[in-house]
């Protein structure tokens, strides 16, 4: 087991560097710092000193990735690809436009990311699966089929719906709670509740729809037609052994998502002015700051492997008939 | 001189290709019957066929807003014509009445007042008060009058539409029963109890309540704006109207990138496997990783940074824009195609171990040939079902990038610029939620009729489903 997490390790570094050849190519290769700078500094009519200035100011006026005049190891360490990208290996990813150490933000801002994306994805798991039982259990009546109709409606209307409708009639129009805002502790509940009751509403139809498959794919096994046979309730075998083999793939597809909760939503809490890591990303896209962007891709990238690797040892674990070789 | 010079913009130009690939598909799988069976089913589902004729409204209003020209100047000579900057299209000379009556600012739908107050001129004395619209009811003397007129033109409209339909039902009937050799009372017969081989009934229905829909918006808007207008009084009828094509470019030639890339990539990695399939499937784990918004945002600003560097390449504001919408459709296609790339592979990694595959092998057929003999063949059904699953995804995804702001150009007409540009407003007194309302509405209607497509397609194209729904 422990052998085998470790090679997955191992094979994770590939991609990583994968994905920091490739940030480095799109915001240093085909985009320059001198892009960068003309792009910050606005006006078509910038002087090349304010752009050299520029570039000193972010430390982007060393070459990209060979420095011909330093001698020794620093003409490697002394390069834009050394400071801004392979810095980012130790977690190291320096300041943002603003100013402020990119890495301290990080840590300050998962927490309010994970206080709505952590209730959003139990609730929503628990919503979608009870929903997605009760569409299984009457199959084949009128209620499954309008279930699904039901899904296929609520999955058509755009997320960015919910999230208006919700702010303007529980909160504007009914004052039940308040539109935005965050606090920290007992106190920030009422805060949390209007986001995290919209991202689940929003997310039930394509959720349950999605588990109901997978409900129904079990339910065609034979397994499930020994234990009728047998004269068990459906009741019994529904939750004794078809939820519990349909749990196996919905476990593992969440386990995925589960290092990605610390990213946030980006929409969800830009629109509720959450100060997590979502809203720290659309910031950083709309004022055009890429050490920040490049951090959040380097962050997401790497959360997302670690996902890919829970999740193989999560089928070992919930599956006895995966064995990891 | 010509008094229009034709503009065909590069999206106009993927779309007519992809129409035009579109056809050609059609007129092969009608000619084999093997391909022609799944389709057969769909046609049958009534839920198909009145989605796909929503659909097929929305696709025509598209096709002809990409049919760009710009009109000559009035003024400039014969011998060297000088045209406008602004890029119309068939669709807008369609519409040239909805276009070219601006307000001055919000005004709600069927309103004859603005939404502003202003100092008005009334019986010699400056009062304050809401003026009325230059063009929404300005044909009324009093606005007591307003609603009867409303209630007139629906009652109108809807009988127009529904006269039209009656037409066209009686057209239907007459040459079905001359083709079946039937009476038209027996043809009626047969349709009214379901009993054609096509959803004769929600056909008509749907037909006949789009009709007259549209009869009722067209007696309303020779009056009114029926959607109200925005902030700077254009029509939102209208604006709704013009960001069909940009909903639908998205929707399909980001499907368009997708295809070849997915196909391509996948197919190789699961027939060769080795050291191919090692590399493919390190490149879609890269791509996968990357949370898939910033690598758009990244992609979008280099394009900025390009027409901002390169604004000789671009003659009217309709070309940027033009070329940022390839662009986030080409970005969308690179980071979106690794999902049906790896559902292509593991389908190739059965079929090779399939004996007719090793058959062609063993009779020394070229791997191209067994690829596009054997294995394509044999995945179509998950690359057809892969790209209508995906247009509705994608349509929705557009509003979302827009209100992050790296959508499309924030001059072109789609829905999530209006979104984005109306959700402030909700803090108004009273609200306008007209525009939000709109831009809502028609999402909703083509992704819903896509999804419902999209479901019908499937199940008849996934053999894994079998009777089963």
């Amino acid at each position: 087991m422990l052998a085998y997490i470790l090679r997955r390790l191992l094979y994770a570094i590939p991609i990583l560097i994968g994905v920091n050849l490739l940030t480095f190519a799109l915001f240093f290769v085909v985009n320059t710092p001198d892009d960068m700078a003309r792009l910050q500094l606005g006006a078509k009519h910038v002087t090349p000193e304010a752009i050299e200035r520029w570039k000193v100011e972010h430390g982007y006026d060393k070459p990209l990735l060979l420095n011909a005049e330093a001698s020794g190891s620093s003409q490697f360490t002394d390069t834009i690809f050394f400071k801004h990208s392979a810095a980012m290996f130790v977690f190291e990813f320096g300041k943002g436009d603003d100013g402020r150490d990119i890495g301290n933000e990080i840590r300050t801002r998962m927490g309010p990311s994970l206080a709505i994306a952590l209730p959003v994805f139990v609730i929503g798991l628990l919503a979608n699966i009870s929903f997605a039982l009760l569409m299984v259990f009457f199959r084949t009546s009128y209620l499954d089929l309008w279930g699904v109709v039901l899904c296929v409606v609520l999955m058509s209307i755009s997320g960015l719906f919910y999230i208006i409708a919700g702010q303007y009639f529980i909160a504007k129009l009914w004052n039940l709670l308040p539109i935005s805002g965050f606090a920290g502790g007992i106190d920030g509940l009422r805060f949390i509740l209007l986001p995290v009751l919209v991202s689940v509403v929003a997310g039930i139809g394509s959720g349950s729809r999605w588990y109901r498959t997978i409900f129904l794919e079990e339910i065609g096994k034979d397994y499930v037609r020994t234990a009728r046979a047998k004269g068990l309730s459906e009741v019994r075998v529904l939750f004794r052994h078809v939820l519990k083999n349909g749990m196996i793939p919905i476990l593992t597809g969440a386990v995925v998502v589960l290092p990605l909760l610390f990213m946030g939503s980006l929409i969800t809490e830009s629109f509720f002015g959450i100060p997590g890591l979502g809203s720290y990303t659309i910031d950083a896209i709309q004022a055009q700051d890429f050490a920040v962007v490049r951090a959040m891709v380097f962050l997401g990238s790497f959360l997302y492997i670690v996902g890919l690797i829970l999740t193989d040892v999560s089928y070992s674990l919930v599956d006895p008939r995966v064995r990891l070789q | 001189m010509n008094s229009i010079q034709p503009v065909i913009l590069w999206t106009d130009a993927l779309i007519f290709a992809l129409l035009a690939a579109v056809l050609a598909l059609v007129w092969l799988i009608r000619r084999q019957e093997h391909l022609l069976a799944p389709w057969r089913v769909v046609a049958q589902r009534p839920m198909a066929m009145g989605s796909a004729l929503v659909l097929g409204v929305f696709v025509v209003i598209g096709l002809l807003d990409s049919l760009h020209y710009r009109e000559r100047l009035a003024d400039s000579p014969a011998d060297a014509p000088q045209y406008s900057v602004e890029v119309l299209s068939l669709f807008d000379a369609l519409l040239s009445e909805l276009r070219a009556r601006p307000e001055k600012t919000y005004s709600a739908p069927l309103a004859m007042h603005l939404y502003a107050k202003e100092f008005v001129e009334r019986d010699g004395a400056t009062v304050r008060d809401y003026p009325r619209l230059q063009f929404g009811g300005a044909h009324l003397q009093h606005a007591d009058a307003r609603l009867p007129d409303i209630a007139r033109r629906t009652l109108d409209g809807a009988m127009q539409g529904a006269l039209a339909g009656l037409l066209l039902f009686a057209g239907l009937a007459g040459w079905q029963a001359r083709r079946r050799q039937m009476t038209p009372g027996g043809w009626l017969a047969t349709w009214s109890r379901g009993d054609l081989d096509w959803p004769g009934r929600t056909v008509v229905l749907v037909v006949a309540g789009m009709l007259m829909l549209t009869g009722v918006i067209v007696q309303l808007a020779s009056g009114y704006h029926v959607l109200g207008t925005d902030k700077v009084g254009q029509d939102v009828l209208y604006i709704s109207l013009k960001s069909i094509r940009t909903g639908l470019v998205i929707g399909t030639l980001t499907t368009l990138v997708t295809l070849p890339l997915a196909i391509g990539f996948g197919i190789a990695a699961g027939y060769f496997r080795g050291w191919v399939d090692d590399v493919i499937q390190y490149i879609y784990t890269v791509l996968n990783s990357i949370p898939g918004v910033l690598l758009i945002a990244a992609a979008v600003l280099i394009v900025q940074v390009y027409i901002e560097s390169n604004p000789e390449q671009f003659d009217t504001a309709a070309a940027r824009a033009d070329i940022r919408l390839l662009a986030l459709c080409l970005i969308m296609g690179v980071t979106s195609w690794t999902g049906l790339a790896r559902l292509l592979r593991g389908e190739s990694l059965k079929l090779r171990t399939l004996d007719y595959v090793e058959a062609a092998r063993a009779f020394g057929v070229s791997n191209t040939r067994i690829i596009s003999r054997h294995i394509f063949p044999n995945v179509f059904h998950l690359v057809l079902i892969a790209i209508v699953l995906d247009f509705s995804g994608l349509v929705l995804a557009e509003a979302v990038l827009s209100y992050v702001g790296v959508g499309v150009d924030p001059s072109m007409y789609s829905w999530g610029n209006m979104i984005n540009g109306a959700r402030l407003e909700l803090a108004r007194e009273p609200v306008v939620w007209w525009q939000l309302g709109a831009a809502f509405a028609f999402m909703f209607t083509l992704v819903l009729a896509a999804n419902l497509f999209a479901d019908s397609v499937r199940d008849a194209f996934d053999p894994r489903l079998g009777g089963r729904r």
